[in-house]
């Protein structure tokens, strides 16, 4: 019997990935606060939210292969939750949040009601954007919408969510969304030692979330969810219902655009339809196709980088951005399918030295071939 | 279930494509412990038969019954649940995972959600078990794309056993192998049927003859004849619809090898 190992994880050894983990965690959670000034501080939480949303993405996609354009929807859904008890904590208990106000509100909204509960609204940041997708997913897997019909009813979702968001005036503070978010929890957020506690808690939710994300695509319902992106029909007779494996991956997604979604709300202050819409979706996908989808680091870098050149580049050239986001996607998708993280790993086998060549097996050669039948 | 029980009665069973009867008004009946053959000429319903049973193809009439259970209302998948496993005329493994990985995958199908989202540590003992069986335990931590043809399909029937089915269904599993390879999954089929029950679609007359006990005809969708080996072979309406087609077929086979 050969030696029987336990499954491999990447060409680095456990001891080695959680070196670097742990570097990385470093990082973020000890050097870019005392190096960085609060309003880049904010940007880079900005940015680390986005990587919630792509390691969420990557699971749905990379590793489950439902192309989703619509995770705007789940993000906003999380946004929206949080936005909402922040807006209700700082009007302070039986006043109407300030938008009200100017529209001519007089009683509060019977939804807004349980979100002045912290743990209610929390709660419903992740589990509201789970359920959703849950229930959409059931509706959708089992009719084996895949593809690309998968993509376009998730961006029509996301599309329907923001004109609903901005029909509703007087509930959802329309186009402008819940602005001016000033306190988190009681906490002033112009307070910079507030800030960075904000900032800290997204560092550390971000590093759970890529935990949780390697923990499932290394375990058997990772393998099954692979399985099912690569050969559907081959899984169903291995036993597995495919629709409830694909719908629990992209509900654990959703919830991970819901969580990135709460967050932002204290880092940025606002929580808008426009940041949930079509384009701040299609902006999502992105990130992981650039990074390099089906691999969790790839899609954590892919967030990080474009939304740093996003910033910087449309602070010199606001116009040029769309058009180089644009390009990049272009490019990406027709020679590098897997993203950056794919050009390293062949970059890697190429010069690393490592390849192992393939081994030839012997066998006996099929005599009579079987006559075509 | 004992053997020689009726594990799987068939009644009636219609399936058409597009107007055409590929399947009409079939009887069936396979006891527990069998290791039935199905042959027949091309287009004679064969893979159909087996697609209606495993839900596959949905039939337009008839009856399914397994071990009491009504097939025909039930999704592919919950039929391979409830104990009927099958393989394709081509190999579908997963080439990139290796042949544990293969067979871990098949195991865990009855696992419970928390269980499955744990890593694996260690070797099922059912598929260290099916490893042995299919003869492939030289070849636990290969990728499955570096395996023969004919090790991908012990390797499909590996992953039916560690799903431990009460009946498997297997389409032409000796297609493109060499005669040592034939021999070899032939015994494999005996001892798989000491403890299961087995319906196998095969082409090849020599194979029948050697490890068949009950052989049924099919033709243009319907039963021709059903029996022992002798019984079927010396059935002139067999003779005339398929086993002469197959002493050709033979006969050129034999000069392919004799030329090679």
């Amino acid at each position: 019997m050969t030696a029987l190992a336990v499954p491999k994880l990447g060409t680095l050894t456990p001891w080695k990935r959680r070196g670097i983990f742990l570097a990385i965690g470093l990082v973020l959670v000890v050097v870019a606060p005392a190096m960085l000034s609060g309003f880049r501080l904010a940007l880079l939480g900005k940015y680390l939210c986005f990587a919630i949303i792509a390691i969420g993405i990557d699971l749905a996609w990379g590793y489950g292969g439902m192309l989703t354009i619509g995770h705007g929807l789940f993000f906003g859904m999380g946004g929206y939750c949080m936005g909402m008890l922040l807006k209700l904590q700082e009007a302070g208990p039986g006043k109407l949040p300030d938008f009200m106000v100017w529209s001519g509100v007089e009683k509060l909204p019977a939804l807004w009601k349980p979100f002045g509960s912290p743990v209610f609204a929390l709660s419903a940041a992740i589990l509201v954007p789970m359920a959703v997708a849950a229930a959409l997913g059931a509706l959708i897997f089992r009719r084996r919408v895949r593809g690309a019909y998968l993509a376009i009813l998730s961006q029509a979702l996301a599309a329907a969510f923001a004109i609903l968001l901005i029909g509703q005036q007087g509930v959802t503070g329309g186009t402008n969304g819940l602005t001016n978010v000033t306190t988190f929890m009681g906490y002033d957020l112009n307070d910079p030692v507030n800030q960075r506690s904000v900032y800290l808690l997204i560092a550390v939710c971000l590093g759970i979330m890529y935990l949780l994300a390697r923990q499932i695509v290394e375990s058997r319902y990772g393998r099954v969810l692979m399985a099912v992106r690569d050969r559907e029909d081959r899984v169903r007779f291995l036993g597995y219902n495919p629709t409830t494996v694909k719908v629990i991956a992209f509900a654990i997604s959703a919830g991970m655009a819901g969580l990135a979604g709460a967050l932002f709300v204290p880092v940025v202050g606002i929580i808008s339809p426009a940041l949930v819409g079509i384009v701040p979706s299609i902006e999502m996908v992105i990130w992981v196709a650039l990074g390099g989808r089906g691999t969790l680091v790839g899609a954590v870098l892919g967030a990080l980088v474009v939304n740093y050149a996003k910033t910087t580049l449309s602070e010199a050239y606001p116009a040029g951005w769309l058009y180089l986001q644009g390009l990049l996607f272009v490019v990406v998708m027709a020679f590098a399918p897997k993203g950056v993280a794919g050009i390293a790993k062949v970059l890697k086998e190429r010069f690393g030295g490592r390849k192992v060549p393939p081994q030839p097996v012997s066998h006996q050669p099929a005599e009579a071939a079987e006559p075509a039948t | 279930m004992s053997r020689g029980q009726l594990l799987l009665e068939i009644r009636g069973l219609d399936v058409t494509f597009d107007g055409f009867r590929a399947i009409q008004a079939l009887d069936l009946d396979v006891l527990e412990g069998e290791l039935r053959f199905l042959i027949g000429p091309n287009g004679a319903g064969k893979t159909t038969l087996i697609d209606a049973i495993t839900g596959l193809v949905k039939p337009v009439a008839g009856t399914v019954n397994f071990a009491t259970r009504n097939l025909l209302q039930r999704r592919d998948f919950e039929i391979v649940r409830l104990g009927v496993g099958r393989t394709f005329q081509k190999a579908n493994v997963f080439e990139e995972l290796t042949v544990i990985e293969n067979l871990d995958l098949a195991a865990c199908f009855r696992r419970s959600l928390p269980t499955l989202f744990r890593r694996r540590k260690d070797v099922l003992p059912e598929v260290l078990e099916a490893l042995d069986t299919v003869g492939l335990a030289s070849y636990g931590n290969r990728p499955a794309g570096v395996l023969s043809h004919g090790q991908k399909q012990w390797l499909e029937i590996g992953m039916l056993l560690v799903q431990d089915p009460m009946l498997l269904l297997l389409d032409e599993p000796v297609a493109g192998m060499s005669k040592a390879e034939r021999t070899k999954t032939g015994e494999l089929l005996q001892l798989i049927a000491e403890t299961r029950t087995l319906m196998v679609i095969e082409h090849d007359m020599d194979f029948v003859r050697r490890f068949a006990s009950r052989v049924t005809v099919l033709h243009e969708g319907r039963i021709l004849c059903e029996g022992g080996v002798a019984d079927v072979q010396s059935n002139p309406m067999v003779q005339e619809v398929y086993l002469g087609r197959a002493h050709d077929r033979r006969a050129h086979e034999d000069a392919a090898v004799g030329g090679a």
